[in-house]
């Protein structure tokens, strides 16, 4: 294993329409490694990762993936199959079993042969607890089996890194568990992933580093034991505290 | 009795089924270049030049303000007197219902390739698909589904709609009707009634396995 983080991100910034989203972000992941983003909506979270897939165009500054900086267009393409990112809203394809909707990628975008393809797919929908859903559509499964999908979609494209973008967002509570048991499952195999998410005990539990983004900046980057215990910024401090029920907590005292 | 004989009176009936044979030869020549050129247009009108859209927004309120008939009346007797050119009935109505049909067409395309989400195309990008593999596996298929149903009630209107062009002396199913309805005005007065519900029939029998086919596309696609 060398030392080379698989991704670097250097003074990273990004306008829209002459607002600032990021600016000037600089951290990088190794390997293994899993980072959670979080931050009050419109830090900039989703932008960042949209920015590692080439979803959005930085501004300027650059990324590099295993020590190579990703230049243009025709680099994209190469990028994001060994980039996998699942989306809030799941967006398998309505039109394609669930079979299909894991298969088209490997079989289409890597030129891996069908059956070999079929066969993984039938093993990894089996270990996210899907095995009976093989032939179902998106549209008969519910939110958190949809988001399973999604992750095992992404895998099987065997990224180096895994972006997952609120992946919990639009679930039910019930639900949420069952997806971020399976992102659990995949930190502790060893998957490199950078995780924007609002539930913050999973972010406890799976991150080993927690970088805190407002207003478009890093405001801390630290272990999460640190991060959520002892921030040492009054706004991450607020930010933290809105998860907490304050009326509830003056009701009981 | 003999105001339903006249239906088989003579040649009558045969008449009947070539008018009918006009009918559907005006109204599959027009579908079939209002499906290609509405697919072409449809991918121009999803493009954002300004210029480009505004040309394709008069297009369709033209066609959708205009009624078919002042259309048909304008390249019939307008290009006549105008231009002194003259073109056969069954060339006007072509124009005309080609004129309509690849603008709503085009419009029906567009919306079903616009209505489908941008996460489609992110997602399918996040795969590692190319623009051409995102269009042919992801987003063609996708616009087809919703675009079928919509295409042939369209089809339908249309072969519904030519019955106007008896109007500029074209003689299809309904200009043959009234033919057969005033030859026998003296001793079957009453005939009219039968001969417009041959008419109803004829039509029912062109239009109908048509929404059978919708009907059974919407059915496996929904």
């Amino acid at each position: 294993m060398s030392n080379q983080p698989i991704l670097q991100v250097n003074h990273l910034s990004k306008n829209f329409d002459g607002n600032g989203v990021l600016k000037d972000v600089t951290f990088s992941l190794n390997e293994g490694e899993v980072i959670v983003v979080v931050g009050p909506s419109g830090c900039g979270k989703s932008t960042l990762l949209r920015c590692v897939n080439g979803l959005e165009r930085p501004d300027s500054g650059e990324i590099l993936l295993d020590g190579a900086r990703i230049d243009d267009a025709a680099d994209l393409v190469r990028v994001r199959r060994q980039v996998g990112m699942v989306f809030q809203s799941y967006d398998l394809f309505p039109h394609m079993d669930v079979l299909a909707n894991l298969t088209l990628g490997p079989v289409k975008a890597l030129k891996r042969p069908r059956a070999e393809v079929e066969a993984e797919a039938e093993r990894a929908l089996a270990r996210v607890d899907l095995a009976d859903k093989l032939h179902a559509l998106p549209r008969q499964l519910s939110g958190g089996q949809k988001q399973r999908v999604a992750l095992v979609r992404a895998m099987l494209m065997r990224p180096r890194l895994l972006l997952l973008d609120e992946i919990t967002a639009a679930l039910d509570p019930e639900m949420v568990r069952e997806v971020l048991n399976v992102v659990l499952d995949l930190a502790r195999d060893g998957m490199t992933m950078l995780i924007v998410t609002h539930e913050m005990r999973f972010a406890e539990a799976v991150a080993d580093r927690v970088l805190f983004l407002e207003g478009g900046s890093v405001l801390e980057s630290a272990p999460p034991k640190a991060f959520f215990h002892h921030p040492q910024t009054d706004r991450a401090r607020r930010f933290l505290d809105t998860f907490e029920f304050d009326a509830v907590k003056q009701r009981v005292e | 009795m003999q105001d339903l004989a006249v239906l088989f009176r003579g040649s009558n009936l045969a008449r009947l089924l070539g008018g009918l044979g006009v009918t559907l030869k005006l109204s599959l020549v027009s579908v079939a270049l209002s499906v290609a050129l509405g697919l072409v247009v449809g991918a121009l009108m999803t493009l954002k030049n300004p210029v480009v859209r505004a040309f394709f927004r008069l297009w369709l309120e033209t066609v959708r303000i205009v009624p078919q008939l002042v259309l048909l009346f304008l390249v019939y007797f307008g290009l006549a007197k105008a231009f002194n050119l003259q073109i056969s009935g069954e060339a006007a109505a072509v124009a005309v219902f080609t004129f309509w049909g690849a603008g709503e067409m085009g419009d029906l395309v567009r919306g079903a390739i616009t209505s489908i989400p941008v996460h489609q195309r992110e997602s399918s990008a996040a795969l590692g698909l190319t623009r051409g593999q995102c269009w042919r596996f992801v987003l063609l298929p996708q616009a087809a589904r919703r675009l079928v149903p919509q295409a042939i009630n369209l089809a339908t209107r249309m072969i519904k709609t030519t019955s106007l062009v008896m109007l500029i002396g074209v003689v299809e199913v309904l200009k043959v009707g009234s033919q057969i309805i005033d030859a026998a005005r003296y001793d079957a007065p009453q005939a009219a009634v039968w001969v417009y519900a041959a008419v109803f029939f004829l039509y029912f029998l062109a239009c109908w396995p048509i929404s059978l086919v919708a009907g059974r596309l919407e059915k496996r696609w929904s």
